[in-house]
């Protein structure tokens, strides 16, 4: 008997209270909003082969735009790790029965359906075209479109958000194994506990501005409106205040991904652990004081401006302490190339390049320049796609046999590895040379003479679309043809590989004990 | 900048490769006692890049001061956006519309303002990049080094025009830009416009040194130290004038009644400029 | 009752204790945006606060800090009474009808301050915003109070010295909502009262 026999019926599923069924309930839903929003992109950058703007008008492109950025941050991106597989694998990581609190979890699967509804009725009624920032007065006073619409989804998918950051926090707190001391958790249980901090001390503030936005679009009075005394920079303080530390939640639970990954192909242990999770801390509490480097040339004073700037070279720091040990894990390591290693070390890799565009993002005298240009684009999308997505994919194949029971077609999925590496540097890589020459974002065109840039990265799209239809395709097969996994084919020491794949309905027959550390492994053996 | 990231992820890149292919699965590499942890090697890999962080931000933070501090006697253009145009106005009250006239050589700041939403002068040529803010002014600060014509851009989404909303900014020899101030409609100077409208909204009712009404005497005031009636003093710079005019019950003058109406809604940013740029004229002059 | 993921009673109640903690943190994240807002705009147009101050209802303000101060201590006694196991209806029904009495008061304030709201301009009328939105938000909060409250009155014969955990944890949040209304009050009804 497993999780997934114990009932067949639609009903079974919608009303389960396992963590692992809302888990997948969880991956259904993100991944038809992926690729709704990814559908926008491809728009997009069709739009942009050509530097005029004729193959949709300037406000369907504005509407593109927002409905991605809002579809992939919030319905997609930032429910993705925490919500798929932290909900997946938290409790089996740490021999745990099921959550703290199960029906607050399919609780918040619901909230998240509701937002997403909300969202998708915007869609449908028309659109909206604030951009995903919804910048007052903007959205306040000129915006068309369902402003007020979007933001109710925002709003509620935030408490989907919220619910289930506490129910992580709660269940690593209170239902631990016997044995399992802080010290000898999952950089993966480790990474999700940070992200689940922030999910419940971000969120709120985020909920409550985009509230006032639609309350003052209602009443036409509010807190941001110059002419009442109010301020639209305030917006930007409160919503950079979410939204910054939104980028860790999106990527902190990645490096937690690649921290199981890594080691288990390197047969290796982790190099630094300790380092590792005072990192994870680290970029969490510092991440909350960095907002303010969006707004260099908003007209905030010099002084903010310069304190900012020098927070967020150090939030570089426990960053730049993962990639260094990730490297270091692999020094005398025995290392295979499977899928999930792959998917794992572009992360690394990809997630450097962002990283370090970071630092000319974070230097005041070249954001001046940079920001707002496509260089912010390619950054962003680097971390956010080419690190968390990536992650997201190495650890949905490396996690697969023990959700699904079954192997995904091992070339297939290298090949999709590669090709979406491949893609991904194509597309983005020239949106950095783009914005250096001084591209603005969110252009529909742009002068001629930038047209070979953009159409490399208009290509790179392309591959990228097919890349991530590959995995849907043989996944999908490997559920009704792909070979039966074992309990633990990678001879991985995690606790979720001591039970059977797939796992029983509560998880374990018998609560393991935790007598050492995590990643034992060794690399002569 | 680029030398050195560029150098650093080429490091990291051929270190993983490396390691990647050296000790691949069946490989014949040395595997004796993997190093676990390495407390010099980690502390080493903090507080390097610490210092090379501490380096750049100080590099890049006296740069970006430039931007807002700077030579007094710099010449002040207005800047207006509004949906989708940039609207330019000269001391001497010469407009123009998506183009920007500037003297080679010369410190410029520019003093910039919206109508409505938040815009952002973009000169990528310049590598300077401003928000234009409705409510509120803010500047930034440059000298023009090279003659020729530059693209102007809005970086700040701005609604269903914002690609098209730019211009060209043309650096001329401060010779060929003293004629081009001088051609086109003679229009009185901003300081006149500003005279004018000083009159026609009434501010001289009051703020007449002969008004019956006691107000304070504005002649010579920007730049002043100004006393206010909670104890703070304020430096008259064109924020304060600004805000004195929208919000006038904010920041009262020591010994003066809060009997001014706010101005919001009466005055556009083309008055207010020329209302700011009248009283700075005033200045030296006496009262 | 889906409590598999527990080994004792014991364990689940803590959990439920941080889980209810938790989420007060997120509730004052939550209030910060407005109380941000209100920071703003108080020291942007401070006089026209003072003035939208002075014409709300200082004393049906102050009485309702009265009622709700009174509903915490009632609502302490109803977790103290839940562990004995006895007399729980009664501190619950005097919390609700506490609350109760806070909101149709609140909402007697509403109706009379709602056409000078509606005609305020300026400064003002961000004060007005502030407070409706603010004072809106906290009675949504209290409605939700009073609706647990009701809840813990129809199952109330459930709480003994064994098992008091949902009384204890709807107080946490009871008393949450009580502490804002103190900051509330001194922020609205109480500006420069000191020279009037």
């Amino acid at each position: 008997m497993s999780y997934l026999t114990e009932g067949y019926t639609l009903r079974s599923w919608l009303t389960t209270h396992d963590h692992k069924r809302i888990a997948l309930l969880y991956a259904v839903a993100i991944t038809a909003f992926f690729f709704v929003g990814g559908a926008a992109a491809t728009m997009m950058r069709l739009e942009l082969a050509t530097p005029a703007g004729d193959l949709v008008s300037a406000d369907t492109y504005n509407k593109l735009f927002t409905i991605h950025g809002v579809i992939m941050v919030w319905f997609f991106l930032i429910p993705s790790i925490p919500s798929v597989l932290g909900n997946f694998l938290v409790p089996m990581m740490i021999g745990a029965k099921d959550m703290a609190f199960p029906r607050l979890n399919l609780a918040s699967w619901y909230i998240y359906v509701i937002g997403g509804a909300f969202t998708l009725a915007a869609l449908v009624a028309g659109g909206v075209d604030t951009g995903w920032t919804f910048y007052t007065p903007y959205s306040t006073m000129f915006a068309n479109g369902h402003v007020v619409l979007v933001i109710a989804g925002v709003f509620v998918v935030g408490f989907s958000s919220i619910l289930t950051g506490l129910n992580i926090i709660v269940t690593v707190h209170r239902l631990r194994a016997p044995g399992l001391t802080w010290f000898r958790l999952p950089l993966f249980i480790w990474a999700n506990y940070a992200t689940s901090l922030i999910l419940i001390l971000a969120t709120p503030v985020l909920a409550m501005t985009l509230t006032l936005i639609a309350l003052e679009r209602l009443a036409g009075i509010g807190i941001f409106n110059p002419a009442l005394g109010g301020d639209p920079l305030l917006f930007q303080h409160l919503f950079w205040f979410y939204s910054h530390p939104a980028v860790y939640i999106m990527v902190l639970p990645a490096m937690g991904v690649a921290s199981e990954i890594i080691p288990c192909f390197a047969r290796r242990p982790v190099f630094g652990y300790r380092f590792m999770a005072y990192a994870i801390l680290g970029i969490a509490s510092i991440g909350f004081l960095v907002w303010g480097h969006h707004m260099f040339v908003s007209g905030q004073s010099l002084y903010a401006g310069m304190v900012f700037s020098m927070l967020s070279f150090l939030v570089a720091i426990p960053s730049a302490i993962k990639v260094f040990n990730w490297t270091a894990t692999l020094y005398k390591g025995s290392i295979t190339f499977s899928a999930p290693m792959l998917y794992a070390l572009g992360f690394v890799g990809l997630f450097t390049i962002g990283g370090l565009t970071g630092l000319y993002l974070a230097s005041l005298a070249l954001d001046v320049h940079l920001t707002d240009t496509y260089f912010v684009i390619a950054h962003f999308h680097y971390i956010m796609v080419g690190g968390s997505v990536m992650a997201y994919l190495g650890g949905i194949h490396f996690w697969w046999p023990k959700i699904s029971g079954r192997m995904y077609p091992e070339m297939w999925g290298r090949a999709a590895a590669l090709l979406l590496f491949f893609g991904f540097n194509l597309t983005f890589f020239p949106q950095y040379l783009l914005g250096y020459l001084g591209m603005p974002r969110r252009y529909h065109e742009y002068a001629p003479e930038l047209q070979v840039l953009n159409l490399f990265s208009s290509a790179g799209a392309v591959v990228l679309a097919a890349g991530y239809l590959l995995p849907l395709g043989y996944l999908g097969w490997s559920l009704l043809y792909g070979k039966r996994a074992s309990a633990n084919p990678w001879e991985a020491t995690g606790l979720e590989w001591q039970t059977s794949s797939p796992p029983p309905q509560h998880n374990f027959h018998e609560t393991p004990r935790v007598e050492r550390g995590p990643y034992g492994y060794d690399p002569v053996r | 900048m680029l030398a050195l990231t560029g150098l650093v992820a080429l490091g990291v890149f051929v270190v993983m490769i490396w390691f990647a292919v050296r000790y691949r699965r069946g490989s014949r590499a040395d595997r004796s006692n993997p190093p676990v942890n390495n407390r010099v090697l980690e502390l080493g890999w903090i507080f390097a890049p610490l210092a090379v962080f501490i380096a750049i931000f100080v590099w890049a933070a006296v740069v970006y001061a430039g931007f807002y501090r700077g030579d007094p006697a710099a010449m002040t253009i207005y800047v207006v956006g509004k949906q989708w145009m940039w609207s330019v106005e000269h001391a001497n009250g010469r407009r123009e519309i998506d183009e920007l006239h500037l003297p080679l050589g010369q410190p410029v700041r520019l003093v910039l303002s919206s109508e409505d939403v938040i815009h952002s002068f973009f000169v990528p040529a310049f590598r300077i990049k401003q928000d234009a803010v409705p409510g509120r002014y803010t500047g930034i600060r440059f000298t023009p080094t090279k003659a020729g014509g530059y693209g102007l851009h809005c970086a700040e989404y701005c609604g269903t025009d914002h690609a098209r909303m730019g211009g060209r900014v043309f650096v001329m020899a401060p010779a060929a830009f003293a004629r081009w101030l001088e051609q086109g409609n003679p229009s009185p100077t901003l300081a006149a416009q500003g005279f004018e409208v000083f009159r026609r909204k009434g501010c001289s009712g009051c703020h007449a040194a002969n008004s019956a009404v006691h107000a304070p005497e504005l002649n010579g005031i920007f730049g002043r130290t100004v006393h206010l009636a909670d104890g703070r003093t304020v430096r008259a710079d064109e924020a304060y004038l600004r805000d004195s005019m929208l919000l006038p019950k904010r920041d009262v003058v020591a010994g003066y009644e809060p009997i001014m109406p706010s101005f919001q809604g009466q005055l556009d940013e083309g008055e207010i400029a020329a209302l700011i740029s009248y009283l700075k004229s005033t200045t030296g002059k006496g009262s | 009752m889906a409590t598999i993921q527990f080994d004792s009673a014991e364990e689940r109640r803590s959990a439920s204790l941080l889980g209810m903690w938790l989420f007060l943190a997120t509730e004052v994240l939550f209030f910060g945006p407005l109380f941000f807002g209100y920071l703003r705009g108080r020291l942007a147009v401070h006089e026209a606060f003072v003035s939208g101050s002075h014409h709300i209802h200082f004393w049906l303000g102050t009485a309702n800090t009265a009622l709700l101060l009174t509903s915490s201590l009632t609502m302490a006694l109803a977790v103290e009474r839940a562990k004995l196991g006895r007399g729980v209806r009664l501190m619950l029904s005097l919390t609700a009808a506490l609350g109760t009495a806070f909101l149709c008061i609140k909402a007697y304030e509403y109706a009379s301050e709602l056409g000078e709201a509606a005609s305020a301009r300026g400064g003002e009328a961000m004060f007005y915003f502030l407070y409706f939105a603010m004072t809106g938000v906290h009675a949504l909060h209290l409605a939700i109070g009073i609706g647990l409250v009701a809840w813990l009155w129809l199952t109330a014969r459930r709480y003994g010295e064994r098992y008091s955990m949902p009384v204890e944890v709807t107080g946490l949040y009871w008393h949450f909502v009580d502490i804002v209304w103190v900051f509330l009050y001194p922020m609205f009804y109480l500006l420069e009262r000191y020279n009037a």
